[in-house]
Formats: C-alpha cells, structure tokens, sequence
C-alpha cells in the first residue's frame, strides 16, 4: 500500500503545482455552469410582439394587455393588415406576430368561437419556437379566463402546461448536461494526458520496471481525478442549486451513485485515449474533438437526440453521456427513484465494466 | 574479479515478434560487481534483450536469470531487486528533490524513516543538500542525472541498469558520471550499461557488442582492441557493426 500512496501523493502534486492544469480541473467547471446557465439560455427575453387586428376592438385590446404584462414579451405595434408582417419581419422589427380575425370579439361573443393566428419568424426556429409557445401560453390564460367567467364559449385553444419545470427555464436542460460534460472532460482528458506525459518523459519506462503492478499505477493515476471529479460535482450541485435555483428533487445519494459510476466510464475512456496517444498533444486532439464534441452533440445537451436521424439516434446510444445525462435530468428535476433508471444504469454499468475491460488489457498489452 | 559468481546468467534467450526475431539465441554471463558494458547499433536488439531482464517483456524462448530469478517466472522479484536509469533522466521535473527521492523511496516501499536517512546521505554525498527543495527541472543536466543515478540505487538493488545514462551530455559531466558509476561498482553493485559513446565501453570491465541480433563478441576492451588489431574501441564496433545485414 506504501507505493500507492507514494503515488498518489505525487499525482496529487503534479496537479497543483500546474496552474494550468488546476484551471481545467477546478475553475472550468465554474465558469462552464455560469457561462451554461446564464450567457447560453434557450429563453427569450422582451420578445417583440405584434399584434394584427382592429385595435378598437375590445378582446383584441384586453389580450394585447395580458401579452405586454408577460415579462418575457411586449407589444411593439398594433396594425390591421397581415400583408405587413412579413415585411415587419424582414426589417427585424418583430418576432412574432399575433392575427385576430376580423370582428373578433363579436364571434368570440356570439359563437364563442374566434380565431387567431399566431406568425412566428421562421429564420430563426429556436427563437420562434420558444416565443410562439410563450404567446401560446398568454393564450392559454385568456381562454381559462373565458372558461371560468361564462360557460358558452369553447376552448380554442390547448392548454400547455410543462411540468417539473414550468417556467421551461433552460439551466435545467443544461445543468444535467454541464455535469456531464465536465466530468467526462476531467476524467479523461486529464486522465489521458497524465499518463500520457510520464510516456513522453520517460518517467513511465521508471514505473514499469519499479515493483509497482501496471494496474497499481492506472489506480494510483485514477484517485486524484476521481477526488477532483467529486470536487466538482459538489461545486456544479451548489452552483446549480443557489446560483441557478435548479432544485434538486431526487435522492443525493442515489445522484452520487451514479456520478461514481459514470465518473469510472470515463477514466475508462481517458486509459483508452492515453493508449493510443503517443503524445500529449494527441491525446489532447482525440479527446477535446472526439469525446467533447460528440458528447455535447449526442448527449441530448443542445439537440434533442430524439430529432435526429434514425442513425445519429443509435451513434448516440453509445455515448456514455447521454445516459448519464438522462438520469441525472430524471433524479434532479423529476425526482424519481432507483426503480425509474434501472434501464440506463445497467446500460452505463456494461459500458463502464467494457471500457476498463478493454483498456486495462490494452494498457498492459503496450508496455 | 574472476572468482566472483555470475549473477546474470542468459542461455539461448530468443525474442520473436512475429517472423522478426529480435534476439537471436544470445547467450552470457555478467559477474557481481561487473561494469558490462551492452553494445550495439540501433535495431541490434540490445534494447529487446535489456527489457527481458528487467521484467518487462518475456522470452519467446531460452531463458536465464537474473539475481537468480528466473526470467520468465519471477519478473516481479527481479523488479525490485534492480535499479534502472534512462537516457531521459526519468525524473518527475515538477517535483522538488527531495519529492522525487521520497517518492521513488515509496515505491520501492522503504519505511519513512530509512527515506528519511538514506535521502539525507544521498544529498550530502551528491553535494546537493542546498538543493534538496528546488524543483528538478530546474537542475542542471548533470546535477539530474546523479541525481537519477542515486534514485536508482535507493534500494540498495544488486543490479543497475542504465540505458545509455550519459545521452546528450558533455564529455566533462560525463567523466564525472562514470566516477559515480565506479563507485557503486566498487561496494559491490553490478552495473549493466548501454552506450552509444565507445570511449565509455574503454571504462567497462567487459563489452557485448550485438549486431543483428545475436552477440557479435565478448571480452575486455583491452583484448577486444587486440584482436581486431584496433587502435580504440570505436575501430572494433565499426568493425563489426558493419557486418550487419539488417536494417
């Protein structure tokens, strides 16, 4: 045992007295939840509005008020001719564009049935996505409040309501996927270049002849990133928690489990990286272009892996993260128990047990 | 020195890489206390054959032992009963000199107090107890390199190896290595060294010198210089070294 903490105490050593290497572990995760949850945020403010219809009419009136007291939108012109929208549009004066029928409150009062017809600026599908479902909600008050004062009139339109997360606030998408993301590039990228650095100067030949057991060193190479991937864990959860106000529903232990389990994947991925790497620099190409970028595109952080081709789905089957990133989303923000991830935890466990399988073999194989 | 026993013993010791093989059916002692100086051109093989006895890769046939452990069975066993020192001063830069001593201590799993003393008497013997906090790679070349020499002898093993310990170094620092060299030599330890530099085969006891493979000859420099009738020991490798067939 003497040797491993020998070893350990040394790999600990080397962390802190590189400052760069100190950045990476401890200051991105920071700067990733801050940046993640407030300069990149699927939500719109002071969305512009425009409304198409007769401004003396008193429905028209009433829901173009409820729209203006929405934090999230204001009304910037009210006109009667559609045909102005596009050109509205085009000149990047408006984001979305609300058109009541033309008599509108005399149909909603004596068919109790109106039409509107709500325009969003397609050049931009995520913005108008997410401002179409903001008016849809304004909507969707309007008609409750019509429900609830008259019986006659019928709904016109659907009543969304999301749960677990109502105010459709996006660090709840991305804090699940930050950790994903940092643990993964913690783990095995600094994992990775570690080992790598002592194949390049040579201090690894060292080892290998020292009574040290090959997989003593990968152990000994692993612990401080798995300390350090804890560390972080904890600063993301806090962050997320009291800076975010991402609440965390499920059980912290059960989140920690997990986080173990995925933390161990992923030095299975840096030990693989480390071995096919003969130098630092590639080990730090193969794992910032193959393991970042695919984890951030099929880990369901940004798109939605349901929205991609049938092929790209399975690619991103065998990203480790994605159902990292699905449980956590489960535990944190639903709340759920072991019962509801038994599925994706025993998906992540076989790829965990293959990946150290095969690149402890492979590391042994090497020397 | 003759009636010292052997203590590496190599018999027909074969590495095949597929239909390449490496070394060839070499066979040799090294005495206890020896300076055996382990020649070759690149590619010869030396550095195949040098890895079977420290541990790290097996015999594809033939065999030995070294210490009197077998090569084959008791890897474990020969690890910690040699030092070995590279040519990349394999020392963790980043840490200060006395983090590398202790930690290399660990490793070799002597107890904290013996780390405590025998990195005190390797610092005043090297000259380097002023030393002991400044970071290695800070160090100059020649200060790195004893300083890797003594790390590799921190547990007292009876075997060092040094693959080509002097690459990339002036002749001067290099004089004052081989002083450290002879030293240990003299309490007893076995030195087994590779070099590309011929003047230092001149300080060996005995020389192997490899060409393709197998052992080209063997003997003290002095009777090696006699029978190929060269002037120095450069004359003798070239000579053989030229006989080489393979790339």
């Amino acid at each position: 045992m003497k040797e491993f903490f020998s070893f350990i105490k040394k790999e600990f050593q080397h962390i802190f007295r590189d400052k760069r290497t100190i950045l990476i572990v401890l200051v991105m995760p920071i700067v990733q939840i801050i940046l993640f949850g407030f300069a990149v945020s699927t939500e719109v403010h002071n969305a512009r509005v425009d409304i198409v219809g007769d401004s003396q009419d008193p429905a028209v009136r009433q829901i173009a008020e409820r729209i203006e007291q929405n934090p999230y939108l204001h009304v910037t012109a009210v006109y009667e001719s559609a045909s102005a929208v596009s050109e509205r549009f085009r000149k990047g004066k408006a984001d979305v564009a609300v058109c009541f029928e033309r008599n509108f409150d005399e149909r909603l009062r004596h068919y109790g049935k109106a039409s509107v017809r709500l325009l969003g600026d397609g050049s931009d599908p995520n913005t108008a996505q997410v401002i179409v479902n903001y008016v849809n909600g304004v909507l969707s008050e309007v008609q409750a409040d019509l429900n609830n004062s008259g019986g006659t009139r019928q709904a016109t339109f659907p009543h969304v309501q999301y749960m677990y997360n109502p105010a459709m606030l996006s660090s709840y998408n991305f804090v699940p996927g930050v950790m994903g993301l940092i643990l993964m590039l913690v783990c095995s990228m600094m994992t990775a270049i570690s080992i790598v650095r002592e194949k390049e100067s040579g201090t690894m030949e060292l080892l290998l002849v020292s009574p040290m057991r090959p997989v003593g060193v990968i152990i000994s190479k692993a612990i401080p990133y798995l300390v350090l991937s804890l560390v972080n864990l904890a600063t993301i959860l806090l962050l997320s928690r009291f800076v975010l106000g991402v609440p965390l529903r499920g059980n912290l232990l059960l989140l920690l489990g997990i986080s173990v389990l995925f933390i161990l994947a992923s030095l299975g991925v840096g030990l693989l990286i480390s071995v096919i790497s003969a130098t630092q620099k590639t080990a730090l190409l193969i794992s910032g272009m193959g393991l970042t970028m695919p984890t951030m595109i099929f880990s369901g952080i940004i798109f939605p892996c349901e929205s991609m081709p049938v092929i790209l789905q399975y690619v991103s089957d065998i990203i480790p993260a994605k159902w990292y990133v699905i449980m956590v989303k489960k535990v944190m923000i639903e709340g759920v128990g072991v019962t509801y991830i038994y599925g994706e935890f025993l998906i992540l466990l076989a790829m965990t047990i293959f990946l150290l399988a095969i690149s402890v073999r492979l590391f042994k194989r090497r020397l | 020195m003759n009636e010292k026993k052997d203590i590496i013993v190599v018999n027909e010791l074969t590495k095949k890489f597929g239909n390449f093989t490496a070394v060839d059916h070499i066979s040799f002692e090294v005495r206890q206390g020896e300076i055996f100086g382990f020649l070759g051109a690149n590619g010869a093989g030396k550095t195949t054959a040098m890895k079977i006895l420290c541990g790290l890769s097996l015999p594809t046939s033939g065999g030995g032992t070294v210490n009197g452990y077998d090569l084959s069975r008791d890897q474990e066993k020969i690890k910690r009963n040699i030092g070995y020192m590279s040519q990349k001063f394999s020392l963790y830069s980043d840490l200060k000199v006395w983090e590398n001593i202790r930690l290399f201590g660990g490793i070799y799993r002597l107890s904290g107090k013996s780390i405590k003393e025998k990195s005190d008497a390797m610092l005043r013997y090297l000259n380097m107890t002023d030393l002991k906090d400044e970071l290695v790679g800070d160090l100059p070349l020649g200060w790195k390199q004893k300083l890797a020499f003594s790390i590799a002898m921190i547990h007292n093993p009876s075997i060092v190896f040094l693959d080509e310990p002097t690459g990339g170094v002036d002749p001067e620092t290099r004089r004052l290595f081989w002083d450290l060299i002879y030293e240990a030599a003299e309490s007893g330890t076995t030195i087994f060294v590779t070099t590309h530099y011929m003047d230092e085969a001149e300080y060996c006891d005995r020389v192997s010198i490899m060409v393709d493979g197998v052992i080209a000859d063997l003997d003290a420099p002095a009777a090696l210089k006699q029978r190929y009738q060269a002037a120095d020991m450069d004359t003798v490798f070239r000579q053989l070294a030229y006989q080489a067939k393979r790339e």
